[in-house]
């Protein structure tokens, strides 16, 4: 179009250059829309598939009976794997976060936050190699307790990390409050700053025993070596447990063995799912009670 | 009472008051005392325990590094019964599924973290940041399972023949095996957990990138796509880099998943549509079955090769993420 030539009646659509460079722009939001339906899609598949598939194994038999009519003993095991972990881990957790939040200088809070990172990077297959070394080898004996130590390590960094984000936001006011009444940083800690974050503590170990409950690798040392057909409470033996069972299961090409192991992850899938979605929501309640 | 003081007259009532005062002050330097040591001990338990992580995994290594020294890494041969043993195919097989599932995964989730930040109306994007962050918390046994029983013959019955009959004149698309058992179903396994980790991350620096910057490039005429190519992009290029190092450190480290799919093969070969193995999983493939104290000893040495590798990518993520982070935005 000349400049001469200039039309006022034209209509006032972008051409030429313009036009291409609005459609790249489009086609890119297009792409950036599809990836995100992508993850969506692909989330939806694999909960479905295991929903659809566990749903048909489910019964009370099958929950509450021993192999090979049903998973109890392993939901039993796993329950008390990740009870011990969580017991062993969340004290440590929140200490941490304490002492990275009331103590630490600035480079003693540099080392322990990269010594939180690279826990939390570990591959939790070297923390199985680890425990097999640490316990398994010394006891002669694989033991859910070595299973729960394997766990608690996986958990800490989690829970540090998630204890911390919310001690920070402990209002400034309560603290000042308390020092002005002279209370010592002890009193306040356990009075006023571990009450305040409580429901964020709690959050991150919610979410920290759901990433727990379906580690397997570390579990494959630790406690593979069992009788699914046994109810059994003795955290000093390998206890059956979900995770390694799905493993053996799935690497067995035995139809029977498939039902079984999607019905497992459909009990683990759920726990988790609830978990974490109950977990959220308490975070959302405690950051809105903090910030008002 | 120190002796320096005046002697003061007190009566019964006021030095009883004293008396508790004083009881409290040193109650509470006992609890201020207790309380830090607790949490140093706390502190210093994690440090040890990396330390002690480094030092069993060398330790349980000892025999085989001692053996084979560092010529483990380019050995090929993997034959428990003849008791020889090499990492080549191993570390062959987990670099080439990483880095195939990174290539696969970080613009998928890179795209993710600029739809959530910068397209998604608020409502949409609070359904599906938790979404996609549900992803990852998926078991990888379960994954794996899935990946066994629905995705790999979908690999081998659709997807590998259509990759090998448009791509076949590229070796790494070669013909499909029986079972959908290869280094490519392990793959696209791997770009499933590692998109959730780089597009959380992702999304968090594209957040943080200020708003008056981007409104400037707009007011520059610049359409959407320009002000994500010219502004949004390079000013978190090394923040992208940091997480999708993360991304990687996971792909890397993962047994299970990759055990249960990748058909445990031995050989190195050009196509990603045969079998292969990865360090991680052939750990938790032969760990329990180990019988001679070499065979373990391999094993561990495996895990020392993964502990390395891990710890570097983690470490160099963590340099980059700190030392390039865009105005307070950081890479975790």
């Amino acid at each position: 179009v000349s400049r001469a030539g200039f039309d006022p009646t034209a209509p006032l659509t972008p051409s030429g250059n313009l036009r291409r460079r609005q459609l790249v722009s489009r086609f890119a939001e297009y792409g950036a829309t599809g990836a995100a339906v992508f993850a969506v899609a692909v989330l939806a598949i694999v909960i479905y598939t295991v929903f659809s598939r566990g749903v048909s194994a489910l019964s009370l038999d099958f929950l509450f009976q021993a192999a090979p009519a049903g998973i109890g003993p392993e939901l039993v095991g796993t329950a008390i794997i990740v009870a011990i972990a969580t017991a062993i881990a969340m004290p440590i957790g929140v200490l941490i976060a304490l002492y990275l939040t009331e103590f630490a200088g600035s480079r003693s809070t540099h080392l322990i936050r990269l010594t939180l990172d690279l826990l939390n990077g570990l591959p939790s297959i070297i923390i199985g190699l680890f425990i097999f070394g640490l316990i398994v080898k010394p006891q002669q004996t694989q033991s859910g307790f070595a299973a729960a130590v394997a766990l608690a390590i996986i958990e800490v960094p989690l829970i540090a990390r998630g204890s911390q984000e919310v001690l920070l936001l402990v209002p400034l006011s309560l603290r000042e409050a308390g020092d002005a009444l002279g209370v010592s940083r002890w009193r306040s800690v356990l009075g006023i700053t571990l009450p305040t974050a409580l429901g964020g503590i709690v959050t991150a170990t919610v979410l920290s025993v759901a990433r727990a409950a379906g580690e397997t690798a570390p579990l494959i040392f630790a406690a593979s070596v069992f009788d699914p057909g046994r109810y059994s409470l003795n955290p000093f033996e390998a206890l059956p447990n979900v995770p390694v069972r799905i493993f053996q299961l799935s690497e067995e090409a035995n139809p029977t063995g498939f039902a079984e192991a999607w019905g497992l992850s459909f009990v683990l899938v759920s726990f988790i799912l609830f978990a974490s979605l109950g977990a959220r929501a308490l975070l959302a309640r405690s950051r809105r009670k903090l910030a008002s | 009472m120190s002796s320096a003081a005046p002697p003061v007259l007190l009566d019964g009532a006021q030095a009883a008051r004293a008396r508790s005062a004083q009881r409290r002050k040193r109650l509470d330097r006992l609890g201020d005392r207790t309380l830090f040591a607790f949490c140093l001990l706390a502190a210093l338990l994690a440090v040890a325990t990396i330390l002690l992580v480094g030092y069993q995994v060398v330790s349980g290594a000892a025999p085989a590094i001692s053996k084979y020294g560092l010529g483990f890494l380019t050995s090929t041969t993997w034959q428990p019964n003849f008791g020889e043993f090499g990492a080549g195919s191993l570390i062959f097989g987990t670099a080439i599924s990483s880095l195939f599932a990174l290539l696969l995964g970080a613009p998928i989730a890179i795209s993710i973290g600029l739809y959530l930040s910068l397209l998604a109306p608020a409502g949409v994007r609070g359904v599906v940041a938790p979404l996609v962050e549900m992803l990852a918390a998926i078991p990888s046994v379960i994954l794996g399972f899935w990946g066994v029983l629905i995705l790999a013959p979908f690999v081998q019955g659709t997807l590998e023949p259509f990759l090998h009959d448009s791509f076949g004149f590229i070796p790494i698309f070669g013909a499909p095996e029986t079972t959908g058992a290869s280094i490519f179903t392990a793959s696209l396994i791997l770009t499933i957990m590692v998109v959730p980790i780089i597009a959380s991350i992702s999304r968090d620096l594209f957040t943080a990138v200020p708003r008056d910057v981007q409104d400037g490039a707009s007011a520059l005429g610049a359409t959407r796509w320009e002000v994500v190519r010219g502004v949004v992009l390079p000013s978190t290029s090394s923040g992208i880099v940091a997480a999708s190092l993360l991304g990687l450190g996971r792909a890397l480290g993962e047994a299970i998943a990759v055990a249960q799919v990748i058909g445990a093969g031995s050989e190195i070969q050009a196509s990603l549509f045969k079998t292969g193995d990865t360090l991680a999983a052939r750990i938790a493939n032969q760990f329990p079955g180990a019988l001679t104290e070499m065979h373990k000893a391999s094993l561990f040495y495996l895990g020392v090769i993964l502990l390395v590798i891990g710890l570097v990518s983690n470490l160099v993520a963590q340099w980059i993420g700190r030392r390039f982070t865009f105005q307070g935005a950081t890479a975790r």
